[in-house]
This record gives C-alpha cells, sequence and structure tokens, in this order.
C-alpha cells in the first residue's frame, strides 16, 4: 500500500447554525486520484478549503505529509488549489499569473520564466504567456488556473469542479487532458464533482458525500457495482430499489427473498425474517422466456423507450410496482408491449443497501 | 406607424439650457470689458487682476494644499476601511457600514458646528490642522463607497488564490487587492478632492482668521457684489472641474478594461 500523503481526522465544521460537515475522516494515498462526489450542499467543496486552509474545522485534524496543519494559513501549506471561477488575476498576464507562486519563493526571475514556458507546454498553450486573462476562452482560462498551481509541485492539488464551467465536449477533452497530466507528474489530485461520469471516468477512487459525511469509499467499480447505501445506489447511475423480505439463506451464499408476491435472489447475509432494500441496476436486470438464475419474477412488458444506445423497458410486476430495465439498443431480447415474460438478475448484482432499522 | 415627436430633445435642451444658461452668463461676464452689465467688448483683464490678487492667490493654494491633504488622508483611511471591513464577517457590519456614510446624509451645517464644538473642546487652534481634520473626515465616506462597491464585484476566489500560493496578508493586498481597486480609489479620491475644494459651510466653520480657502475667498467677494474677478475666478475653476470629471471618466474606463464584474455606480447623496 502506498504511502498517506494527507489525511483528514473526524473533521467537524459548522456555518452558524447549519452543519457543514459531521466526522470527516479521510486518507489520501500518495500520488492517487481522489474524487469526492456529490450534490451541491453536501460539504465536499467545504472539505476542500479546509484541507487548502481557506476555512478553519471546528474540531478535527489535518495531516499532511505526517505533519499536523490544521492550524497554518493556507500560504503555508504546501498544497494548492484550482479554483472553480478559475481565479485568475485579471490585472497580470497569463505568465505572471503562473509565475505568482515561484516570485513569492523568491525564485530567480530566469528560473521562474523557464519553469512558465515549460508549464506553459504542458498544457498545451505555448506563446500565450503575454495575453491577458480576459483574452482567454474558458478551457484557456483553466489550463491556466491548473498550471498556476501545479508549477508549485506541490504535494496535493486540489480541484474544485474545475470543468464546472465548460461545455460537454471540451470537458470530456479536459478529463481525458487532467487523467493524462496527473498520471505523468505523480501529483497526488483531490478532485471535487458532482458529475458522476467525471467522477467514474477519472478516480482511482471515489468517495461519496452526503450531508457533511463520506458514505462510501472506494474504486470507481466499487462504489458503483457495489453501493452501500441506497444514497449511492440513487446518486450513481440508476438502480431499481426493491424492499424485500429474507426467507431463506441459501448455502451458496445467496439470500432467497420474498417480493412482490415473488422470489427472488440478492448477494449478502441476513436472517429469515429480516426486511432488506436492495439495489438492482437498471441494465443488470434480465428478462425473457427462461430465467438463468434458478429464480424469476412473472412480469409485464409496459413499454419501451429508445434513447440512442439504450433501450429502456418499463416492466410491470404482479403486484403493480414497475422496474426499469437499461439494455442494448440492438440485441437485447425484445419482447413486445403487453407480453409476458421472466424477471431475473444475476443474484451478485442485487446489492443489500438497507436493513431494517438501519435508515 | 408610429408619429415621431421631437419632445424628447426640447426636452433635454430645456434642462441643459436650464443648467449650463446661468453658468455661460458668469463665463461671458469674465471677459466683458465693464463691470455693468452690458457688452463692452472682449478683455482679458479681469483675468490678468485675478492672478495680481494676492489674496486670492493665497487662498487658491490653501484649498489645494487642503484638498490634496485630506483626500489622500481619507483615500487611505477609507481604503484600508473598506478591504478591512469587506474581508470578516461580524455582527453588525451592515450597520458599521451604514454609520460609515452618515457624514455624506448629516446636512453640513450641523457637521460644521459639530467640528467647531469639537476642536473647541480639544482646545485645538483653529486654521489649517483642523480644517485638515474636518475635511478628511467628510471624504473618507466617498472613497469607503467607491471601494467597497468595487469589492464586492470581486470574486473572493481570487484572493484566496493568492494565499493559496503563498501570499501572506500584506502580499495579498498590495499585489492583488490594490491593484484591482486602484481605479475605484482614484475615482473616489478625485471625488473627494472636488468636494474639499468646493466646501464652504463646513471650512466656514473650523477655519481660523489666518487661513483662508478659495470658496471663503469668493463667498466674502461677494458680499460686496459680483465683480467680474470673480467670474474669471468662477471661470478658471469650472475649467478645472472639466479637466477632473475627464480624469475621473479616464479611470472609470482604466477601471472597466481590468476585468471583473463592473461594480455597480455607488450612490452618493447630493452635498448641500
Amino acid at each position: 500500500m502506498a504511502e498517506t500523503i494527507l489525511s483528514l481526522q473526524n473533521i467537524h465544521k459548522t456555518f452558524g447554525t447549519a452543519e457543514a460537515l459531521s466526522g470527516v475522516s479521510l486518507e489520501v494515498e500518495q500520488g492517487e486520484f481522489l474524487t469526492l462526489l456529490g450534490p451541491s450542499g453536501c460539504g465536499k467543496t467545504t472539505t476542500l478549503r479546509i484541507i487548502a486552509g481557506l476555512e478553519s474545522p471546528d474540531s478535527g485534524r489535518v495531516l499532511l505529509q505526517g505533519q499536523d496543519v490544521t492550524d497554518w494559513e493556507p500560504n503555508r501549506r504546501n498544497v494548492n488549489t484550482v479554483f472553480q471561477s478559475y481565479a485568475l488575476f485579471p490585472h497580470m498576464n497569463v505568465a505572471k499569473n503562473i509565475g505568482y507562486g515561484l516570485r513569492l519563493k523568491k525564485t530567480p526571475k530566469p528560473e521562474i520564466s523557464r519553469r512558465v514556458e515549460e508549464m506553459l507546454e504542458l498544457v498545451q498553450l505555448p506563446g500565450y504567456g503575454g495575453r491577458m486573462p480576459n483574452q482567454l476562452s474558458g478551457g484557456q482560462r483553466q489550463r491556466v488556473a491548473i498550471a498556476r498551481a501545479i508549477v508549485n509541485d506541490p504535494a496535493v492539488l486540489l480541484l474544485d469542479e474545475p470543468l464546472g464551467a465548460l461545455d460537454l465536449q471540451l470537458r470530456r477533452q479536459m478529463q481525458t487532458e487532467l487523467k493524462a497530466l496527473q498520471k505523468d507528474l505523480g501529483i497526488t489530485f483531490i478532485y471535487i464533482t458532482h458529475d458522476q461520469e467525471e467522477a467514474l471516468n477519472m478516480s482511482d477512487r471515489i468517495g461519496i458525500m452526503n450531508a457533511g459525511k463520506i458514505l462510501q469509499l472506494g474504486t470507481p467499480d466499487d462504489v458503483y457495482e457495489r453501493p452501500q447505501t441506497r444514497f449511492a445506489a440513487e446518486f450513481i447511475g440508476q438502480s431499481n430499489i426493491l424492499h424485500a423480505s429474507v426467507e431463506q439463506v441459501c448455502a451458496d451464499g445467496t439470500l432467497l427473498l420474498s417480493f412482490a408476491g415473488g422470489r427472488v435472489k440478492a448477494a449478502g447475509t441476513g436472517h429469515p425474517g429480516e426486511k432488506l432494500v436492495l439495489s438492482v441496476r437498471t441494465e443488470r436486470v434480465r428478462f425473457g422466456a427462461e430465467s438463468q438464475y434458478g429464480f424469476a419474477l412473472p412480469g409485464t412488458v409496459k413499454a419501451h423507450s429508445y434513447t440512442g444506445g439504450m433501450l429502456r423497458t418499463t416492466l410491470l410486476l404482479p403486484d403493480g410496482q414497475e422496474l426499469t430495465v437499461n439494455g442494448m439498443g440492438g440485441g437485447h431480447s425484445r419482447a413486445g408491449v403487453g407480453e409476458s415474460v421472466q424477471v431475473y438478475w444475476n443474484p451478485a448484482c442485487a446489492v443489500i443497501v438497507e436493513r431494517e432499522g438501519t435508515p | 406607424m408610429k408619429k415621431r415627436t421631437f419632445l424628447p430633445e426640447c426636452y433635454i435642451l430645456l434642462v441643459l439650457l436650464l443648467l449650463y444658461l446661468p453658468i455661460a452668463v458668469v463665463v461671458a461676464y469674465s471677459f466683458n470689458d465693464t463691470k455693468l452689465f452690458h457688452w463692452a467688448g472682449f478683455t482679458f483683464d479681469w483675468y490678468g487682476k485675478l492672478m495680481r490678487n494676492r489674496s486670492i492667490i493665497d487662498a487658491f493654494f490653501n484649498s489645494l494644499k487642503l484638498a490634496a491633504l485630506s483626500s489622500l488622508s481619507a483615500a487611505v483611511l477609507g481604503t484600508v476601511g473598506a478591504v478591512g471591513v469587506s474581508r470578516r464577517h461580524f455582527r453588525g457590519r451592515a450597520s458599521l457600514e451604514n454609520l460609515s456614510l452618515i457624514p455624506i446624509m448629516v446636512p453640513e451645517i450641523i457637521l460644521g458646528m459639530a467640528y467647531l464644538a469639537f476642536f473647541s473642546f480639544l482646545r485645538l487652534p483653529m486654521g489649517m490642522l483642523t480644517l485638515t481634520l474636518a475635511h478628511t473626515t467628510f471624504c473618507v465616506p466617498y472613497i469607503f463607497v467607491n471601494v467597497k462597491a468595487r469589492l464586492t464585484g470581486l470574486d473572493p476566489a481570487i484572493t484566496e488564490a493568492a494565499r493559496d500560493l503563498g501570499a501572506g496578508g500584506i502580499r495579498v493586498f498590495f499585489d492583488i487587492t490594490l491593484p484591482l481597486i486602484l481605479p475605484s480609489v482614484m475615482s473616489g479620491t478625485l471625488l473627494a478632492f472636488a468636494m474639499s475644494m468646493d466646501d464652504v459651510i463646513i471650512s466656514f466653520f473650523t477655519t481660523g482668521v489666518q487661513t483662508n480657502t478659495l470658496p471663503l475667498q469668493v463667498y466674502s467677494m461677494l458680499k460686496t457684489g459680483v465683480t467680474p474677478e470673480v467670474n474669471a475666478l468662477c471661470t478658471v475653476m469650472l475649467g478645472a472641474v472639466f479637466l477632473l470629471v475627464a480624469v475621473g471618466r479616464l479611470a472609470a474606463s482604466l477601471r472597466r478594461g481590468l476585468g471583473g464584474s463592473a461594480p455597480k455606480p455607488p450612490q452618493f447623496f447630493e452635498k448641500n
């Protein structure tokens, strides 16, 4: 396991009466790309600002490279931030903006101009040193903001929704570039976004935040396929949320549960009679003439909607509940509306996200 | 089709006429070769006389010194105040901001009396010192309001970025904040300068027998009747004001050139 570069220990922060963070703990490894993902107001920006030193926590500690920096001013911390609004200095040209951090460190002038040139090459803006920020496009400003931060060789780079203001196409391109940049430089990135696709696409690990807490921390695959909370299941991707109760614990480690008047299987542990909430990703639900997993629910095809690459099907279960299925537009068994089908899924894809008594 | 009327144009013309006709008369009479009210030919005599009038020249330089001193001190006080207030959130911040605008709103006669009473209480000798103190006080709000408006329009992330890149408080102020608010500091200072330059009432209360300012001099000359010399003086001052306004506009356009959101023009309450 790689060395821990930054750790947050039980951070609490309140603004007035509103609790922004209630006990955030986090270990960030050297060189990783960690994303904090959550809806607006979940505390992800506050977490970032506390790491940067722009806010101070009510309680808890911030450790950077093993040193307690909780009470340090932002200018003493070896972290740099890429702000959502870019926050370029409007009265300085691009080269002065990028060189500002080095100038403060009293780096010799020739060295500054050399490093600035290097950075401009790196972010693919060679020859732009003399431009003023208001002469740049949004994407170019973004690159300058990134160059201005990484030129200081920070231990950790903090990025606060850096691509939020860009249009979709540019955002995709910048995602790829940022990821490549991070791999090349080996700098630890802590990245904030509310865009799940961005998070899944770029991160080594994702921390899902809601209401001032980190709910789940894991690889993109982990948080997508095995959400531990209902919030995670619903916030990332599309899930069917099923309320079921355990009938039997099977020998193969799966559970047999009663649901919608029939029986379904899920992965996990439990005891007979226990009420559970399951999440099944919409693309994991199968339907057809015959089940392949030893259980099936009878259902009726209620509607299809074609969304480009995907075909979305709504299935009606005997008790009136509906399931959503996303399948490939082409090869999926295409039952007609009104047709009766068998509904099933791989038990490993049905994940317990809530247990009775634990909200 | 709507019928086009010239009503708006006529109205504007009327307003401009009302505004500038009296001034035009003064300017015209300053070149009139008689003390009487008929036109007797063009002359520069009154300007010559003006230049040789020792008490007017003294008063002019007093006013200049006073306006420069008080507007510059007010610039420092007002700027530091506005930056300080905008950096911190504290209880009663709004009241403090409103309180600082009161010198603009309170009738000058009351301010003048208050200064007089206060300076007498302190047993300060009335003269340049008391004038400067009083003028600085009523100049501060002009800079404060101007700078405050500019700071409100600035993205707070800009100063945060500077701190993040390693700048301490003083560096942030001189490297980032000051250059960005400088146009507002300048336009506020120019306005304060003009206000100090033409102030009669507060100066009347806070000056001593030795020191005379230009507006006070004009006022005392008018007591003995309008002379073309005063007209000439008014014309010169008018020219100076136009020049100041032009410089102010230049500063404003400079500010727009610097990016950041254009601040809303500050609201000023008309003095007098």
